[in-house]
């Protein structure tokens, strides 16, 4: 019923870039020691204290907001500059590269500043978005979306991708060759199973998915669902038992083209 | 009227003397009286033993009372009192009772499933200031054995004809996606309601293609994204259905799809003992109301009933301890006819609104679980047929949940649980049979029964208060589609609670009088 404590932990660091104490807020994270300490105290006070209990609360809602906020939509952008632009300045505002059609990948630099000349492509897509570590959520998505021409999406580690985006990704259906999903914490073969819109697809790439509870059988399924698509990542062998050959022949799937 | 004024305000005053936890039986939440401290920080009691203080001005009713012997009751009750009141006796009563109900509360919600649960959070979530307002649910079955919720397929979709079904399933699933912000509680691990976003794909012959279209055009207009899909883009699609007989079908492509009640359930419970709310073991016997009569502006009479006491009978018990209320919301699922009578409700010549029962009724559906090993694949949607059959995929093991829904004639007897293995064989094989050809070679594995809050009327939900029960507010009768609008109903209530209209999604064609005027409004896609 409640999510596996594991993937947190991916999520954990993300989420608690440059807090510590009073808000770190999630028991599935493991501690040692004196912080340990620290945080039955918190727990003990919170349980008593409506007080203490409110401002956990306000200091949990205050996280979520940032990552709202951090997904926010340039409708500026958008319609002064078009969708690719704004899609492009989004995912660049997220620490994310972008490759316009044509051009070399844009990337922001350590501090987070990049250039804003690719808002003079004006009708140029963008063709591969590299969203790799981004805090891209569902909302987020709005921007991505609108780059008609994507051919290429990568969306390693992110930690807010749930199967609800997955489940968005089908306007991208024309254009969309290559998907890598690695890492991600939030998802489960059920968003996977939305995928089946992206016909075009040729590379997906499924490893290390914490959330899915069956990666070898996942794999099968998924390349039965996207014939002409080669999925990466899962081998068909794992979590199978170590038993006789003939049955792990008989699961085989067809090499796909 | 003074003097209970009195009396609620002088109870709620004294909340921080008090010392005992009002658990009322429930077992989950936390120990340390999360639910039951406010104000000062008393040293909590161990919860083995806990007693309650009452300050001697309040009006002290007996704490629990039998069920018969009123007469000696009365002169238990005096001696009781005198003992209290000289020096030495103690306020508290000599027993444990965290059983029982608090004596006074609010709202007092009957029924604890997704929906009760749902409007006590929503209650509790929009109130003004924090803690305000005390609710009690009052649950008969701890164990949601017979809960339309925990039985419940867990479908949940966007493709209603009805444009406030829509819109009620859209505030849902939205409800749904940001599960974790709504009803995070500090220190505890994040929810996961396990949605498969596959989508709902209904399937429409000759005769029902045009509503089917004129249905999507509501939907669309109302922001779900469901496209049209012709037989041979079907086959494309789809390639294991046979489009026999299918002349157009509806796929909806977001926000649609299955999760897990059950889930949805444990964490509403969660969330809304962590905010205060009271849970009561106990069953709803009998409600104590008062009548008022006036005359409407054309100068007909009219009996106007407040219920003022609702008296909840312990389990397993004979104690029932009656329960001051301002307000009783009636979310008792398949159950909700026989407390609305308990009410007051419908009694009166026919055709009057008197008269006018709450006309819902248990209705008993089954679910059978098979295994297919050639089935369709990981991508298949929801499938409702044209004949009203339905399936869905259930995990990666090739096994499918699917029923259907009788014809009147057909209807089971909702006495029981008990399952038809028949029913499977005559009228839900052949269809689905004859629509996946894969489906020729299964075998069952298991099957289960659970209750619709079947509405007689038109199979929508009655939302909102009864015109002459001025105090009884209803959230039920959705007819299979609960599970589904649960958060959005909840909110609905809540608002109409506190603020007298409904603000977020309007309701006011869902409101019981239409029972009365005999205004249907007719939902048309009922799985």
């Amino acid at each position: 019923m409640a999510a596996p404590r594991a993937p947190l932990h991916l999520v954990m660091p993300v989420w608690n870039r440059g807090t510590r104490g009073i808000r770190g807020l999630s028991r599935a994270v493991a501690l040692e020691g004196s912080q340990k300490k620290g945080r039955s105290l918190l727990q003990f006070l919170a349980d008593r204290f409506y007080d203490v209990q409110a401002l956990r609360e306000y200091l949990l809602q205050k996280q979520v907001l940032k990552v709202h906020q951090k997904n926010r939509p340039f409708t500026y952008i958008k319609e002064r500059f078009g969708p690719h632009a704004a899609g492009a300045y989004f995912i660049l505002k997220q620490g994310g590269a972008v490759k316009f059609q044509g051009k070399e990948w844009i990337r922001s630099d350590a501090h987070g500043h990049f250039s804003l000349d690719f808002l003079k492509f004006q009708a140029v897509p963008v063709e591969a978005v590299n969203a790799s570590g981004c805090a891209i959520n569902y909302q987020g998505l709005d921007s991505l979306l609108a780059l008609k021409e994507l051919r290429s999406l990568w969306l390693q580690r992110c930690p807010h991708v749930d199967d609800w985006c997955l489940g968005r990704l089908h306007p991208l259906a024309n254009s969309l060759q290559e998907l890598s999903l690695a890492g991600c914490p939030r998802i489960s073969e059920r968003g996977l199973a939305s995928l089946h819109h992206l016909q075009n697809l040729r590379r997906l790439d499924i490893s290390d998915l914490h959330a899915v509870s069956n990666p070898g059988l996942t794999r099968i399924l998924v390349e039965e669902m996207l014939p002409s698509c080669q999925v990466l990542g899962a081998d068909w062998a794992q979590g199978l038992p170590s038993g006789p050959d003939e049955q792990s022949q008989d699961k085989a799937s067809p090499i796909p083209a | 009227m003074l003097r209970r004024a009195l009396q609620l305000g002088l109870g709620r005053g004294l909340l921080g003397r008090r010392l005992g936890t009002h658990r009322g039986g429930s077992t989950l939440g936390k120990v340390e009286g999360s639910g039951g401290y406010r104000g000062s920080w008393v040293a909590p009691v161990s919860s083995y033993v806990t007693f309650r203080t009452r300050d001697p001005a309040h009006d002290g009713k007996t704490v629990g009372r039998l069920g018969e012997g009123d007469q000696n009751g009365k002169m238990s009750e005096i001696k009781k009192k005198i003992q209290s009141v000289l020096p030495g006796g103690a306020w508290n009563p000599p027993y444990d009772t965290s059983y029982l109900p608090p004596e006074h509360s609010d709202v007092v919600i009957v029924g604890g499933g997704v929906i009760g649960l749902s409007v006590a959070y929503w209650l509790k979530r929009l109130e003004k200031p924090r803690g305000a307002i005390r609710v009690l649910v009052v649950e008969r079955d701890h164990t949601y054995s017979q809960a339309s919720t925990a039985l419940s397929v867990g479908g949940i979709r966007q493709q209603f004809s009805v444009p406030e079904n829509i819109q009620l399933s859209l505030f849902s699933v939205e409800f749904l996606r940001n599960i974790n912000e709504y009803l995070a509680v500090v220190d505890d691990p994040p929810l996961d309601i396990q949605f498969n976003p596959s989508g709902y794909l209904l399937l429409a012959s000759e005769k029902g293609a045009a509503v089917m279209e004129s249905n999507v055009k509501v939907q669309r207009q109302e922001g779900a994204k469901v496209c049209l899909m012709s037989p041979e883009q079907l086959r494309n699609k789809f390639p294991w259905i046979n489009t026999e007989g299918v002349a157009l079908a509806s796929y909806g492509m977001e926000y649609e799809g299955w999760f897990d009640p059950w889930c949805l359930l444990q964490g509403l419970r969660r969330k809304v003992q962590s905010m205060g709310v009271l849970f009561c073991h106990g069953e709803v016997t009998r409600f104590v109301s008062s009548s008022s009569h006036t005359e409407t502006t054309s100068g007909e009479e009219v009996t106007l009933k407040r219920i003022h006491e609702v008296h909840v009978k312990i389990d397993r018990s004979l104690e029932y301890q009656p329960v001051e209320c301002a307000l009783v919301i009636n979310a008792a699922g398949a159950w909700s006819g026989q407390i609305a009578e308990l009410a007051g409700v419908g009694k009166g010549p026919p055709g009057t609104l008197q008269g006018t029962k709450l006309p819902v009724e248990r209705r008993k559906r089954y679910v059978y679980l098979w295994h297919c090993p050639q089935g369709p694949g990981l991508e298949t949607p929801f499938v409702v047929d044209a004949s009203g059959a339905y399936f869905r995929r259930e995990g990666l093991g090739n096994n499918y949940l699917g029923g259907c829904s009788p014809t009147e004639e057909e209807e089971p007897d909702p006495g029981n649980l008990e399952v038809d293995h028949d029913f499977f064989q005559d009228k839900v094989w052949p269809p689905l049979a004859q629509r996946v050809p894969a489906f020729e070679t299964l075998k069952v594995r298991s099957a289960w029964a659970g209750y619709y809050d079947y509405n007689t009327f038109d199979q929508n939900g009655v939302v909102g208060p009864h015109p002459l029960v001025v105090n009884m507010y209803f959230a039920t009768g959705f007819s299979g589609h609960g599970l589904q609008q649960a958060p959005a109903v909840g909110r609905a209530v809540a608002e109409m609670v506190l603020d007298g209209h409904f603000q977020t999604i309007n309701l006011n064609p869902f409101h019981f009088s239409r029972f009365y005027l005999g205004e249907k409004v007719q939902e048309h896609n009922i799985i």
